[in-house]
């Protein structure tokens, strides 16, 4: 059953995908027919039990990547492997060891107790009872499904709906997980919920994790690697660690001050932006390599009291910016 | 546990299961449901009536009487009926599509054609599968069927041929939505339209409209033509009694271009995503 571990979890090789797009011309009877290149020439190598976080702005060909990857899109140039499988031609094999999350359509039956969902699952990969059960109740308990397990899935919150979809996608024990944006919507509780148990299950069983999202704090807690995609081409690949430093884009932190103040001392390296609303507001910036949030809070804490803050992340589409002007 | 060895669920209880789901969450509306049965079951009274005054001003429709017509109305809406509540809703797939929803069937590792007459079985159409069950039979008692083994075996395989090949027609219809975005409606003329032939004496209709509902689209085989076998009843051109038998082969031939055409379907959506 179980493939040797040098045989890569996903291999891209120069993989393309093009699509003809039809669009009508006002006041012309005909209609232009025009390709446009989704995924143009991505190659890469994700090893079993490997954490990529594969980031990109929209339309940069991360869903089309993982349509490929999944089986539901046949690539128009180049070729890949996933699990050892061709995906395409040998979807519904691959589907039995692949777990997927699409966060913006769900699979469970809308319907139904969301218990339910899972007997139908468990029913189409054919998993035993004592499989179904203990799988059931390790999920239960790391995604904390059992205050909503019998209310049908259309009455759930999306931080509960979400929990129940990574569950499904999970509930077959699969060797590759591929998440398609699993926290988009989602408050930071749920958020941080989600990649606690995504962390534990990895410890548990060494699956292969394949994430996309655009929220870098995914990446940072569950991948070990990171890659960014932009037009369609791998635009950075590599160690997840010191990438934002590396870049030099700083992490801004706000903080609203109970009492105003004219200045707060802040550690070396660190530096006041600007103070606002006479002293209520101050921003801040700092490396978060070599920063960290919670030790800064602290040194702001023991000054003055904190009434409220929030903290600003370079966003990806800076980030792509950045790696590009580097690369130039 | 029933069961002393953990043994994965087997392809049967598979499939009951994805079907059982469904129902359930059916049932889980229970007055729009009954809602729903009865103005089916309308519908299909009304069709019949319809029937009805025709032939009460005429006396003979296509060489047949009242509760002759009855038989292959019976007959043709019971095989349409138990067709449509597996594959009814099929024709929906455009929707499926654009919103995405395929893309999660695609995922797992179960035929999407099962996958989605299990999540469009709709229990409404036990209405009209009720009602044609109940003409059919009461109508073959009237007319005074006196089956030997063969005809009952025949008033068995029938109803089941017949839904079999209305199965394909949906099927097909369903699948053609791959390349048409919006072919409902195309689709349904087939569909629809082969449903209103099956419930007609085939006699009545032109000798090429006749050969296109056999030999295009097998829709006089499946009421019409058993029902001259059943009760045995000369046929018209082209559709001699013994063709009542050739509801199965029709079934068989249609499944087949039907399962070719939805692979193809799958392939297309699959190349061109969506």
């Amino acid at each position: 059953m179980s493939t040797p571990e040098d045989v890569p979890a996903i291999s891209l090789q120069d993989l393309s995908r093009e699509y003809v797009v039809r669009t009508r011309r006002p006041g012309r009877l005909g209609r232009t027919r025009g390709v446009v290149r989704a995924v143009d020439g991505i190659t890469l190598d994700v090893a079993a039990g490997e954490s990529v976080g594969f980031v990109g702005a929209n339309g940069a060909g991360k869903s089309t990547t993982i349509k490929m990857m999944t089986g539901i899109l046949q690539p128009t140039g180049g070729g890949l492997r996933v699990l050892g499988r061709s995906p395409v031609p040998e979807r519904r094999q691959l589907a039995r060891e692949v777990g997927v999350v699409f966060g913006q359509r769900s699979q469970l039956w809308w319907d139904l107790p969301l218990r339910d969902s899972y007997g139908i699952l468990a029913a189409m990969h054919r998993l035993t009872p004592a499989q179904h059960e203990s799988r059931l109740a390790r999920l239960v308990v790391g995604l904390d499904l059992s205050g909503f397990l019998d209310r049908p899935v259309r009455q759930l919150s999306l931080g509960q709906r979400m929990r129940g979809e990574l569950a499904a996608a999970l509930l077959h024990s699969p060797r590759l997980v591929i998440l398609d944006e699993p926290t988009i919507g989602l408050d930071m509780v749920s958020k941080e919920g989600l990649r606690r148990f995504l962390r534990q299950d990895r410890a548990e069983r060494g699956t292969t994790l394949f994430l996309t999202t655009h929220d870098m704090t995914d990446v940072e807690r569950l991948c070990d690697r990171l890659v960014v995609v932009n037009s369609g081409t791998v635009a950075y690949d590599g160690a997840l660690d010191g990438f934002r430093e590396a870049l030099g884009a700083p992490r801004e932190l706000v903080v609203d001050l109970a009492e105003p103040r004219r200045e707060i001392s802040v550690p070396d390296g660190v530096t006041v932006m600007a103070v606002e609303a006479d002293g209520i507001r101050h921003r801040i910036q700092f490396n978060g390599g070599e920063h960290k949030v919670p030790a800064l809070l602290a040194h702001i804490g023991a000054q003055a009291e904190i009434a409220d803050l929030t903290l600003g992340e370079p966003a990806i589409e800076d980030l792509v910016r950045e790696i590009y002007a580097r690369g130039r | 546990m029933a069961e002393s060895t953990d043994r994965p669920v087997s392809l049967p209880r598979m499939v009951a299961t994805l079907y059982g789901s469904r129902i359930r969450s059916q049932a889980s509306f229970r007055t729009s449901f009954v809602a729903d049965v009865l103005g089916q079951v309308l519908i299909v009274g009304t069709e019949f009536l319809e029937l009805w005054v025709i032939l009460a001003q005429v006396g003979v429709l296509g060489g047949m009487d009242l509760t002759q017509v009855a038989v292959v109305y019976g007959l043709g809406a019971l095989a349409f009926g138990t067709a449509d509540l597996f594959f009814g809703e099929i024709d929906g797939l455009s929707n499926l599509v654009r919103s995405g929803k395929l893309e999660t069937l695609l995922v797992r590792p179960v035929p999407v054609l099962l996958q989605l007459s299990s999540l469009d079985l709709s229990l409404r159409r036990i209405g009209p599968i009720g009602v044609g069950l109940a003409m059919y039979v009461t109508a073959l008692n009237l007319s005074g069927f006196a089956p030997g083994p063969a005809e009952l075996l025949l008033a068995v395989v029938a109803p089941l041929a017949g839904a079999a090949v209305f199965g394909a027609l949906l099927t097909m219809a369903g699948a053609m939505q791959f390349w048409l975005v919006d072919g409902r409606e195309f689709a349904n003329a087939f569909t629809y339209g082969g449903n209103y032939v099956a419930t007609t004496p085939g006699a009545v209709f032109s000798l090429p409209l006749r050969a296109f509902f056999t030999f295009v689209i097998p829709a006089t085989l499946v009421a019409y033509t058993p029902t001259l076998a059943l009760l045995d009843l000369p046929g018209p051109a082209l559709l001699p009694q013994w063709s009542g038998w050739l509801g199965l082969p029709a079934a068989a031939v249609l499944w087949l271009v039907a399962a070719l055409l939805w692979r193809a379907g799958v392939r297309r959506y699959t190349g061109a995503g969506g």
